[in-house]
């Protein structure tokens, strides 16, 4: 393995033993177009300049990062919150799907797919398909149009088309199969935007380097604040991984920062209805990477649980296989009933609602000892207005 | 000289080659399916291992794969279905499935039960080439199997011929880019397969994706060596009462 690096995979895509393109004949040239091309369009100074611009003008960049006070004192240490619920649409997966779509265009690319679980992701597309007046279809599982309809109604409205998928279990997963079964039927007009640090190289790298804007700017407002561009731990929920992916990015090779990222436990990690991938996985073939994959004993691909659709994925990001494999990276378990009860905590102690995802991060705060002199920066992913449905559930059965 | 490659030599001309899912429609269907293709003149047999993520499969071979699944199957089932396999069927017959259910079998378990058991040949779609010739690749040729790439019509020159020298047994044509079962039209798909004719490659060439008629089947075989024909089977086996019947009836449509 190339121990100089935890950031970029090899030419191959491979982080450690994680990564690759295991993807059919049908997708090569789309594939290998993006390989080949990703990295000169992303250098352009016309492709920066207008990243850029969009990043501060459109989603409102550079996100806060604030000293939250009283969540601090109640741990007895430093919390930041790196603020990405401010971002334009309510959470990180915008700045993905700026970059992408301005590559798409220089591909000359004039439609646009994506998959969603909870939404956000669709919902980002959809918004900057609208942006650059582009045709934009969402795979969606047919569960989960269901319970996110809010989402599904703001995709709608911003011009997109939502398709449901039917095959398999019906969620995050077969809107994945579906989007990249769309991907082989049109091999010329179409660019694939997936939502996290998933699918064949490039796209693992490729949206690390667009969410890596988090962990920038973290850097030089951590300096602004403390003195000091390092933090003593970085946390970040992790579904497929990019909100951890960009919130880690200019700490990975900073060896004294501690990277925490927290999975789902769902119902528990052995409960049977849990999405911990590296708790629970193997290596194995996924969407079209080596990773870890939650599966049989057969090899077939099981159906992972987490109240938290954003959370609701069977597998892991190559990056963040590696992280777990060499020790890198500390990854927690976090269940549902833990995140709910996060959740209202940071509403009242901090006047946030943050999306059940994010909720894991603030989670594990208990689950790490924490000292006085430690500064803990938290990816604050998204916020909960997707999520209130649960949310009005949970404070039904609380009594509130 | 393998089981394909003596086919290929005695027959150069519409050599068809039957999909068929393992464990589909009944799980112990496996065998009487093979046993009736090779009876109504099917020249190869192209066993799917069900899968619950096939990428590159349209709506029936999926359902078909879901329904072997709860039927129970598995890997390690379908090596004891086949096992003495050999002792009734002899037309060549190809493993087709996808990476993941085989990396946890264990890759080298798989082809040396495979080879062991008389398989000839695997189709795995989702292994790359790159990984192929690293790792992969060496297997395969330890155990004595055939190995199959896929080609498109957007496949470049250059490539085409790096993957045919890859393969062994013959290269696989997907008619179109789409998945299986797709009703893409295939109007130039004689340009295609006269251009991949034109580039002497070193196996035969069977076409597959959307052959599904008697049509179809002299379309793709006027400038290939054959056709493979999955989804039109699958859906002729859908509710059937008996196999053998079933398959009797559909391939007398073709050949
Ligand atoms: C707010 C929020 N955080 C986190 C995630 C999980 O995705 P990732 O792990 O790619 O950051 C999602 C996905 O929908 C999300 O909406």
């Amino acid at each position: 393995m190339n121990m100089q690096t935890y950031q970029q995979p090899d030419v191959h895509g491979y982080y450690g033993r994680f990564g690759g393109a295991y993807i059919p004949e049908m997708l090569h040239p789309n594939v290998e177009e993006l390989q080949s091309r990703y990295l000169e369009i992303m250098q352009e100074p016309s492709f920066q300049l207008e990243f850029r611009d969009l990043l501060r003008d459109y989603v409102g960049r550079p996100t806060p990062l604030y000293f939250a006070k009283r969540l601090s004192a109640a741990y007895g240490t430093n919390i930041y919150l790196k603020r990405e619920d401010l971002c334009h649409t309510g959470a990180h997966k915008i700045n993905n799907t700026i970059g992408q779509i301005l590559l798409a265009q220089k591909l000359g690319k004039n439609r646009i797919i994506a998959e969603t679980g909870a939404g956000q992701h669709g919902v980002a597309t959809a918004t900057v398909c609208a942006l650059k007046g582009v045709e934009c279809i969402v795979y969606m599982g047919e569960k989960d149009i269901e319970r996110q309809a809010p989402n599904v109604a703001r995709m709608r409205m911003l011009g997109a088309k939502v398709v449901a998928a039917t095959s398999g279990s019906k969620t995050l997963k077969d809107a994945t199969n579906e989007a990249i079964r769309d991907w082989i039927n049109n091999p010329s007009d179409t660019h694939y935007i997936i939502g996290s640090v998933v699918g064949p190289h490039p796209y693992p790298d490729m949206v690390a380097r667009f969410q890596s804007v988090i962990s920038e700017e973290t850097r030089w407002q951590l300096k602004e604040k403390t003195g000091s561009e390092l933090p003593t731990h970085v946390i970040a929920c992790v579904g497929g991984g990019s909100n951890a992916a960009g919130a880690f990015y200019h700490f990975l090779d900073e060896l004294s920062v501690q990277l925490v990222a927290v999975e789902a436990a769902g119902h528990g990690v052995n409960s049977g209805l849990s999405a911990a991938t590296t708790a629970l996985g193997k290596p194995g073939v996924l969407h079209g990477s080596k990773s870890l994959v939650m599966q049989t004993e057969d090899g077939q691909v099981v159906e992972p649980h987490s109240i938290s659709a954003g959370l609701d994925y069977p597998g892991i990001g190559p990056l963040h296989a590696n992280l777990f494999d060499s020790g890198r990276g500390q990854f927690l378990a976090v269940t549902d009933e833990d995140a709910l009860r996060a959740a209202f905590d940071v509403a009242r102690t901090e006047g946030i609602i943050p999306a059940l995802e994010t909720a894991h991060a603030f989670s594990a705060l208990s689950q790490l000892s924490l000292k006085a002199t430690d500064q803990v920066v938290i990816c604050l992913s998204g916020r909960g207005d997707k999520d209130l449905a649960t949310y009005m559930k949970q404070m039904e059965m609380m009594g509130i | 000289m393998s089981r394909i490659q003596t086919l290929f030599q005695q027959k150069h001309k519409r050599v068809l080659n039957v999909y068929c899912t393992a464990g589909y429609p009944e799980l112990n269907s496996t065998l009487p399916v093979m046993e009736s293709l090779q009876a109504n003149r099917a020249d190869l047999i192209e066993l799917g291992m069900p899968y619950s993520d096939p990428l590159a499969d349209g709506p029936v071979i999926q359902q078909s794969s879901a329904i072997a699944l709860e039927n129970g199957m598995t890997i390690a089932r379908l090596f004891e279905q086949l096992e003495g396999f050999r002792d009734r069927i002899t037309v060549p017959v190809i493993l087709m499935g996808y990476m993941n259910p085989v990396l946890q079998y264990g890759f080298e378990r798989f082809c040396a039960d495979a080879a062991r058991v008389g398989v000839d040949g695997l189709i795995l779609p989702d292994l790359p080439e790159y990984e192929f010739e690293t790792e992969y690749g060496a297997i395969i040729r330890k155990y004595g199997l055939d190995f199959i790439f896929l080609v498109t019509p957007e496949t470049a020159e250059q490539r085409v011929k790096k993957l045919d020298k890859l393969s062994s047994g013959f290269l696989y044509a997907v008619s179109s880019s789409s998945t299986t079962g797709s009703n893409k039209q295939m109007n130039s798909v004689q340009d295609y397969l006269q251009r991949l004719e034109s580039y002497q490659l070193k196996n035969p060439v069977l076409v597959g994706f959307g052959i599904k008629d008697r049509e179809s089947f002299d379309a793709a075989c006027a400038h290939a060596n054959g056709a493979i024909i999955g989804t039109a089977y699958i859906k002729a086996l859908e509710g059937a009462k008996d196999v053998g019947t079933a398959t009797k009836e559909f391939l007398s449509t073709i050949v």
